[in-house]
């Protein structure tokens, strides 16, 4: 069931592992900022298996120096674009989430999202 | 290169180009912006489609100067074509349906804002449409996430800001899950366009290594779309989220934003992993499973509501379990039934949606049942396109429901031991259906005893009226003509190879 | 008695700084008279719902079982994925599918990617150009995600909150403005200089668009908002973005439909190396950096006070 390379592959597994954290911040917490650290922590540990999976051992950044372009002389190139897209993704992300959390806090003055529905849902039943 | 075969390009920008510069036009312009804009690339795609099917070939964009494994690029079929079209249409009519009441809720100097992400949602659909490249779509449905997250919480009431945070946790979830299948594909195959996927794939598993990450992948990349689209456990912020936007949101978001991304997971099925790879995993059995519970479990859940918008927005849970279960079924018929649906559902839902503000308009702006009674006497055309929606979800012939449940009932049969479990499943929920939006057809034709508290509304051909009428022509037309339909889908999937 | 003063200070007998550091003593907390009773009210909400909540034993029951479930849920995730990791190519060894030595996309990338776009930053060429139609997608991201800010925030706060100008104007802290009026500058070339090497070396728009906006925080922090409006306002931040998105969008466009329509889009290239090289690299790294420059200090602006 298990396959040979978790050990090789520990920079994969601890990225795993913090994206099995911050899910389950985001399942357990009630706080809404400790849910938000729970996505960034998510996505943060995406981004550790990306740069894990495009490192190669013994070799430069792709950034060409001297002239040199032989494949043996760099890492790959793509996993490092595509952390720097899903970075911007989610600072934007992140950006939303805490402007709705401001939002939901003025308005009824906690950050627990459970108690703003139950509060939400007496005020419905006044109304 | 045909000229025509620019349009999948020139409608992303177009859109694009729209919202952009809608961000310094005042609400009005930005509306008529908007407007011409959903017009425009509806009628390319129109277009489009006609060239498509006369040349039979589909065909491939370079976005950029370089070729297929190395640049960016997008790809048209018939079916991508009509999809951009059904799009078009529908947002064009969910739109001008609800104008009235949008200028109504939303503050005026927010209006433009409203507009820029319409623009911004419509390019995000293309481009998931269109696309043949697996990170692209990331980033689009992103947008589109965002984007709809912006529809929901434009009203600014408490509700809609609660249902866009539980709305946005989901989604993130799901985009998390989905970016993660993308990661583990591309360390697998080293490509990220599909089709190239697919032809590493394909050695991948006639070799026999990597099963194990192939079938985490499957799992993961179709849990978050499938979060996304709020298939039935993951649906608790979709009555809220629904229920309490204005009506355009409520009718764009069920039938645009959720139908997305269940066109982007079809692509997935078809021109990434391969239909072959999806039958003989276990996946689709959960998704099959997910999808008669949501069946089940959101027509229930329907029946208990005592709230209309909120009762349609279950009923969507209800449909998406629809759709989920031809993609369980894994033959090309289920395939064909449910993409049927997905159009014959958006047509719907955003009839259902429209009609039944024009109904709680007449009755005082309450959406309970009991202030409901006999409003299809004060508003008529809306209490008519209400009726003719909810016989259409109940599957009457002639109307589009009847044809999808069809389509869905010819494809269990075809299959060996899903066929009882899927008949069976189908048949209980048609009659749950039945039950609650009879009830509410009769409900709103009970006359009101004693003297009414609302004035009837007269009867007047406004633009919202026509959008009702159109909307129920469209029903009625998919349901009468449905044989064109479904070869055109036919033609559609054996393109996607 | 020099020394003396030290000992005492030493063994805590005496704070050479007491009187001396501090600007200006600290205002005592005193809740008005509204707040007291909203706090109140709180306080009655939340024992009533706790109220209900032994009351209610079902609700509790299932609030237990969705933290177990939620755990157990965590636990079989996490170990599936490590299952996966297991079975996955080891890390860091070239002849991994995706690595460019067995791999067409990343080889090209390396081998050809200097001449093909000009940038000796290969991941700079990869993004703005192999990969363009990405990027341009991701500054869509950060526009849309203002736009939601926005409408969320901006104006907002009188609805629910009368907005209080007294909290916003600049500390008017000596030390903090002192410094800051030294590192600004420095940290805004120092921008400057990243976005306009985007090609040449790491960096590029969106880290040195970053950094510009850390700069620009830090001005309206040291100076206040008073300050940072006579050269930049809401205004200023609509035409900056406007110009510079629809400049990326015109020239991708233009750069897609040459690229499908096989024509020369007869941008040079210029010598690798150059600062003005690269073609189309170095204006869309300058418009990505002013757009998230940009962003970013209208996030801060919008979440400290809800406008600019």
């Amino acid at each position: 069931m298990l396959g040979g390379n978790l050990l090789a592959n520990y920079g994969e597994s601890i990225a795993m592992i913090l994206f099995g954290i911050g899910f389950s911040n985001l399942l357990l917490q009630r706080n809404l900022i400790k849910k938000i650290l729970g996505l960034n922590i998510m996505d943060t540990a995406i981004y550790l298996f990306l740069a894990q999976k495009g490192y190669i051992m013994g070799r430069a950044a792709p950034i060409v120096v001297d002239g040199v372009q032989s494949v043996e002389a760099y890492i790959n190139p793509v996993p490092s674009g595509l952390v720097l897209t899903g970075i911007v993704v989610s600072v934007s992300v992140t950006a939303l989430m805490l402007s709705l959390t401001i939002r939901l806090y003025r308005r009824y003055r906690t950050l627990d999202l459970d108690e703003i529905s139950a509060r939400i849902k007496k005020e419905h039943q006044k109304n | 290169m045909a000229f025509v075969q620019n349009v999948p390009f020139f409608s992303i920008v177009l859109a694009m180009f729209a919202g952009i510069i809608s961000s310094v036009l005042p609400g009005k312009a930005a509306k008529w912006l908007n407007t011409f804009v959903v017009t425009a690339v509806g009628a390319m795609s129109g277009v489009l489609l006609l060239f498509l099917s006369r040349t039979g070939e589909p065909f491939v964009y370079w976005m950029g100067h370089f070729p297929a494994p190395w640049g960016n690029e997008i790809r048209a079929g018939v079916l991508e074509a009509g999809m951009a079209l059904v799009f078009a249409v529908i947002m064009l009519l969910s739109l001008v349906g609800g104008r009235a009441k949008l200028e109504a809720e939303i503050c005026p100097e927010k209006q433009n804002l409203y507009y820029i992400l319409t623009n911004l949602l419509l390019s995000s659909l293309l481009v998931m449409v269109y696309t043949n490249d697996l990170f692209t779509a990331y980033v689009f449905v992103e947008i589109n996430t965002i984007a709809a997250c912006g529809l929901i919480m434009i009203r600014e009431i408490g509700r809609a800001i609660e249902a866009a945070v539980r709305y946005m946790i989901m989604s993130l979830l799901g985009s998390g899950l989905f970016l993660i299948g993308i990661c583990i594909l591309y360390d697998l195959t080293g490509h990220l366009l599909m089709s190239n996927i697919k032809q590493s794939l394909a050695l991948i598993v006639a070799d026999g290594t990597y099963t194990a990450p192939l079938l985490t992948t499957i799992g993961l990349m179709s849990a978050g779309l499938a979060i996304k689209s709020a298939l039935f456990p993951f649906h608790s912020w979709l009555p809220d989220a629904y229920g309490y936007s204005t009506v355009s949101s409520s009718a764009m978001l069920s039938s645009l934003v959720s139908k997305g991304y269940l066109f982007l997971q079809i692509k997935i099925f078809y021109r990434v992993i391969g239909l072959d790879v999806i039958k003989n995993s276990q996946v689709i059995h959960i998704l099959f499973l997910f999808g008669l519970m949501g069946m089940i479990f959101g027509s229930l859940s329907a029946i208990r509501e005592n709230d209309i918008r909120r009762m349609i927005s279950f009923s969507s849970v209800a449909q998406i379990g629809y759709i989920y279960m031809g993609f369980g079924l894994g033959s090309d018929l289920g395939m064909i039934a449910s993409v049927y649906h997905i159009i014959a559902h958006a047509a719907t839902k955003s009839l259902l949606f429209l009609s039944a503000v024009g109904l709680t308009d007449a009755s005082g702006g309450s959406k309970r049942f009991l202030d409901l009674t006999g409003a299809g006497y004060r508003n008529k055309i809306a209490g008519v396109a209400f009726s003719a929606g909810c016989l259409s979800m109940v599957g009457i012939p002639m109307f589009a429901g009847f044809v999808s449940k069809l389509l869905f009932a010819q494809a269990a049969v075809g299959h060996t031991y899903k066929t009882l479990p899927a008949l069976l499943v189908l048949a209980v929920s048609t009659i749950l259906n039945a039950i609650y939006f009879m009830k509410t057809v009769i409900r709103i034709y009970t006359p009101q005893r004693g003297e009414s508290q609302y004035q009837p509304q007269p009867l007047h051909f406004g633009t919202r009226k026509i959008t009702l009428l159109a909307l129920v022509v469209l029903n009625v037309a998919m349901g009468m003509l449905s044989q064109p339909i479904v070869s055109w889908i036919q033609a559609g999937l054996d393109m996607f190879g | 008695m020099k020394h003396d003063r030290f000992d005492r200070w030493l063994h805590g007998e005496r704070d050479s700084l007491l009187n001396r550091v501090e600007l200006r003593p600290q205002l005592e907390y005193a809740p008005s008279e509204e707040e007291l009773q909203k706090i109140q009210e709180e306080h009655a909400f939340l024992r009533e719902k706790v109220f209900q909540l032994e009351q209610n034993y079902k609700l509790r029951l299932f609030q237990r079982l969705y933290r177990v479930a939620a755990v157990v849920f965590c636990i079989v995730f996490t170990s599936i994925m490590l299952i996966t990791v297991s079975w996955l190519p080891k890390a860091g060894d070239p002849s991994n599918p995706a690595n460019p030595d067995s791999n067409e996309v990343s080889a090209r990338y390396i081998e050809r990617g200097l001449q093909e776009t000009g940038a000796v930053n290969i991941v700079t060429g990869m993004i703005l150009d192999y990969r363009a139609f990405d990027t341009f997608g991701e500054s869509n991201v950060l526009f849309v995600a203002t736009i939601t800010v926005m409408i969320l925030l901006r104006g907002s706060s009188g609805q629910e909150e009368e907005p209080d100008n007294q909290l916003h104007p600049g500390r008017e802290d000596v030390i903090l403005m002192k410094v800051a009026g030294l590192l600004v500058p420095v940290i805004l070339i120092f921008g400057i200089y990243v976005i306009l090497n985007g090609h040449l070396s790491p960096g590029g728009g969106f880290s040195g668009g970053t950094i510009i906006g850390a700069g620009l925080i830090l001005y309206v922090n040291a100076f206040g908002f008073a300050n940072i409006q006579r050269f930049f306002t809401e205004k200023t931040y609509k035409i900056i973005c406007f110009c510079a998105l629809t400049f990326y969008c015109l020239a991708k466009s233009y750069s897609f439909y040459t690229g499908a329509n096989h024509l020369d889009s007869g941008i040079p290239l210029g010598t690798p190396g150059a600062i003005l090289s690269s073609g189309l690299i170095l204006p869309l790294n300058i418009c990505v950096g002013l757009v998230v420059a940009c962003t970013m200090y209208a996030f801060y602006a919008l979440f400290r006070k809800g406008g600019f």
